[in-house]
């Protein structure tokens, strides 16, 4: 199929029959296909589905238990990212392999020369540097501590960094799931200069509109088997995620819902200023029971803010915050966890879970102080198993057991414990910041008939996140957050995208903030 | 005053500059280590066995070079005991740090025993010789500190730079403080972590090793026991005064040391009469723990140090 439409290309990279085992799990099974000079392949599957081992194997991180991999026809030698470099395949990790205490040209210079030579040679890297930048539009400070970048420019470096090796194979990790849309934007625009200039690209990806946007031809994998193999002209987005899933994926349904009683108001809140992070100003807000409140807004503009206000960790310096039946409330996150507060932490590795505890460990933190998980002081561990059983089985979380540490899960699992240990308690109100970032489509889609759940329950659901088609397909009202400050509530259906877009750029709180 | 005198003094600054010299190359080495990301804390007991190899050469009737080199063997015999059980074993870096401590002073004590049986005061060597660098030697005060001192206290301040320009002029230097920041990033950039870490303990366990023999070759000229006394601990805090950076390090070595000489002559005047010497014994460590307080607040610790890598884990 494909071979008539990339027509004679040469083949510059074929993998064969690769097989690798964590274990018990096959995580690579047989797995070939060829890529061609100057075409994209996108690598699609969900979480877990095998494709980032794939590719450590490709690039000499792991070793495989069977397969070879040929670059330009000649045979890689496994286990040795030092040749994969050398023959012209670079790697965009999805977590970045960069030293933040070090330069951006340090970053890039590292193992590029032997270690023996006397010295770094600096300026003729320098200009081959932002020579490079140039050519493919990747601007990025040379003398920049890699430490003090924003995510997507520290994807720049990265970029640049197989460049300078003059990979002629670039491999792309899932490279979008930190980005903003602007940046997204733009690292697909370098992505097409570099297959004009006779790149090939490997894009590991489960965002379909990405997929069909970037890529010239769709491989598929699921439970690390290569599950079809499709030209993107040839396909669309809804038969690309039957093929992931293995099944039909149905969109979130939001049945329309009176809403009930305000079980949390903000009048004219303001908070203190951290940082460089901007803090909120003269925030008025209601969230109702029975309601997603959804939050719109480009990262940065405060969402941080409100979400550790309402999560308690940070209290108001000026305005009311009324609880539905207890006025102007000390606030902290134990009195926010009593208020019925649950909250969905946006980085669940970092504020979420702790990596080395076990997954019971990491169910009952929120609860380990009460009854039944503890009962004068000590713990009722068999109480708290329970409870972990019946949120992995409840919430369909894939994991080796209750005492396995959580650092072992994908994602996806992570955050269905999450939202179990969030939901089980039966909040009124759910603080969901980021609550898919990073998840594949199954797991988005359960995220979120889960909340429609609860909201229909009576919970009020506060939905931050930077993707405004979740946020528009889950809320019943929708809110634009910029440079801290609110903008009235719309209702369902009464912006268009394209409106709140002004919104998210500024428009409309010039007016509002004299007027407040 | 008397604190002027002493100041102003030139055999007051000769003296921290020897004393300063010994910390010099063991911070030096602990610096390697650490910026590569292993913490070491064998570097107590590596100076002992320098201390000891390095007097103990001589004594067999070798020259001073010999012996300095014999105990930069030594040191980097145990400091491949340290790489090889932390760097591909991963194991904690404490513990055996401590270990290698433990083992190196006790082989050093045992050796001594062995070979001395009989001696209830240790024999002294010809230690090396101060020689005057001619013209600037001449120079008021900083002449005879710092430019009529031994050969060893020369190449301790010459080891500063070189290490400098090591870390922050070659590759081999960035790929060590790369191993030390995110050792992921090494080895996507086809460099082995393993290698780059081993030859960090190793070299900085060399050093740590001719520290100690500086004591017994151009200090103290034999060999007793607890003469380290502590310093390599010294040398640790010295790394983290240092912000890791081996001028700032050095230059906190020589500040300890300053004080250091300052208590000693500090006894001698009419307050020592008074006050309890043990109180002018703490002088150095109390000022340096409030220098650290003050010039550790903002040092960038390297990020790896002390989390071992394993390729290919998930």
């Amino acid at each position: 199929m494909s071979d008539r439409d990339t027509g004679g290309a040469e083949v510059v990279l074929r993998l064969s029959g690769i097989t690798k085992r964590f274990g018990a799990l096959l995580a690579n099974d047989a797995i070939g296909f060829d890529l061609r000079r100057g075409e994209v392949i996108a690598l699609l599957g969900e979480n877990g589905a095998g494709k980032t081992t794939l590719m450590n194997i490709l690039f000499g991180h792991y070793t495989a238990d069977a397969g070879t991999v040929e670059v330009f026809g000649q045979p890689l030698p496994p286990g040795h990212p030092r040749a994969a470099l050398a023959s012209g395949v670079g790697m965009v990790h999805q977590h970045f392999t960069l030293a933040d205490n070090l330069s951006v040209l340090d970053n890039i210079l590292l193992g590029t020369r032997s270690l023996f030579s006397p010295s770094l040679g600096n300026a003729a890297a320098r200009a081959r540097v932002s020579r490079l930048a140039q050519d493919f539009g990747l601007a990025v400070h040379p003398d920049a501590r890699v430490g003090s970048l924003s995510v997507g420019e520290r994807q720049r470096v990265e970029i640049l960094k197989a460049l300078y090796r003059d990979a002629r194979i670039l491999i792309l990790d899932e490279p979008t799931a930190v980005l903003t849309p602007q940046e997204t934007t733009a690292l697909f625009a370098t992505l097409k200069k570099a297959v004009a200039l006779g790149l090939s690209i490997i894009f590991i990806s489960h965002k379909l509109g990405e997929v069909m946007e970037i890529s010239s031809r769709v491989l598929v994998l699921r439970h690390g088997k290569l599950v079809g193999e499709v030209e993107t002209a040839r396909t669309d987005r809804h038969r690309l995620a039957e093929m992931m899933v293995g099944a039909e994926i149905a969109a979130p349904k939001v049945a329309e819902r009176v809403p009930g009683p305000a079980l949390l108001t903000l009048k004219g809140v303001e908070t203190a200023r951290r940082g460089n992070a901007p803090r909120l100003k003269g925030v008025d807000l209601e969230l109702r029971a029975g309601q997603i409140i959804g939050l719109a807004g480009v990262s940065g503009n405060g969402q941080s803010a409100l979400a550790a206000l309402i999560g308690g960790l940070e209290s108001p310096t000026q305005g009311r915050m009324d609880l539905a039946e207890d006025d102007g409330v000390d606030w902290s996150p134990r009195s926010a966890l009593a208020a019925g507060i649950a909250r969905i932490p946006e980085d669940r590795h970092r504020t979420g879970t702790v990596a080395d505890f076990s997954l019971t460990e990491n169910a009952i933190l929120e609860s380990y102080a009460r009854a039944p998980m503890s009962r004068r002081g000590w713990m009722d561990w068999r109480a708290a198993e329970g409870f972990a059983r019946r949120i992995i089985e409840t919430y369909d979380v894939r994991c080796p057991g209750p005492s396995a540490r959580i650092r072992l899960l994908s994602g996806g699992n992570m955050q269905k414990l999450i939202l179990g240990r969030v939901l089980e308690a039966a909040p009124r109100i759910i603080l969901a910041n980021q609550p898919v970032r990073g998840l594949d489509i199954g797991a988005v889609t359960f995220v979120h008939n889960r909340l429609i759940a609860a909201r229909d329950a009576g919970a009020a659901v506060l939905l931050i996140s930077e993707d405004l088609d979740e946020v528009t397909a889950l809320s019943d009202v929708i809110h634009v957050i910029y440079e801290g400050r609110l903008s009235p509530g719309f209702p369902r259906g009464t912006k268009t995208p394209a409106e709140l877009g002004l919104w998210m750029a500024g428009q409309g709180f010039g007016e509002a903030g004299h007027a407040a | 005053m008397d604190l002027f005198d002493i100041l102003l003094n030139a055999s007051f600054w000769a003296a921290a500059v020897r004393i300063a010299s010994p910390l010099i190359f063991a911070t030096l080495g602990e610096l390697i280590c650490e910026r590569a990301g292993v913490l070491n804390l064998g570097i107590e007991g590596i100076m002992v066995a320098g201390a000891f190899a390095g007097w103990m050469t001589v004594y067999l009737g070798f020259g001073l070079w010999t012996g300095v080199l014999i105990a930069m063997l030594v040191g980097m015999a145990f400091g491949f005991l340290h790489a090889v059980l932390t760097v591909p074993f991963g194991l904690s870096q404490h513990v055996v740090g401590l270990g290698v401590t433990l083992l190196a002073t006790a082989t050093a004590y045992f050796a001594y025993r062995l070979s001395l049986p009989e001696v209830t005061s240790p024999p002294k060597i010809e230690p090396f010789q101060p020689f005057e660098i001619p013209l600037l030697a001449k120079l008021p005060l900083i002449g005879p500190a710092f430019f009529a001192q031994t050969a060893l206290t020369y190449l301790a301040f010459a080891l500063v730079l070189a290490v400098w320009l090591l870390l922050y002029r070659t590759p081999l230097g960035l790929a060590l403080r790369a191993a030390g920041e995110n050792p992921a990033a090494v080895e996507a950039q086809g460099l082995s972590v393993t290698a780059i870490r081993m030859g960090a303990v190793i070299a900085g366990s060399g050093l740590m090793a001719v520290g100690g023999a500086f004591l017994t070759m151009s200090a103290f000229s034999s060999f007793f026991f607890e003469m380290v006394n502590g310093r390599g601990w010294i040398c640790i805090a010295l790394v983290v005064f240092g912000a890791w950076r081996p001028g700032k390090a050095a230059l906190g070595a020589l500040l300890f040391a300053a004080f250091d000489a300052l208590q000693v002559r500090l006894q001698q005047t009419p307050m020592g009469a008074i006050v309890p010497y043990q109180l002018f014994l703490m002088v150095p460590y109390v000022l340096s723990i409030l220098a650290l307080v003050f010039m550790s607040r903002r040092a960038e610790v390297p990020a790896a140090l002390m989390v071992p890598f394993n390729k290919g884990e998930r």
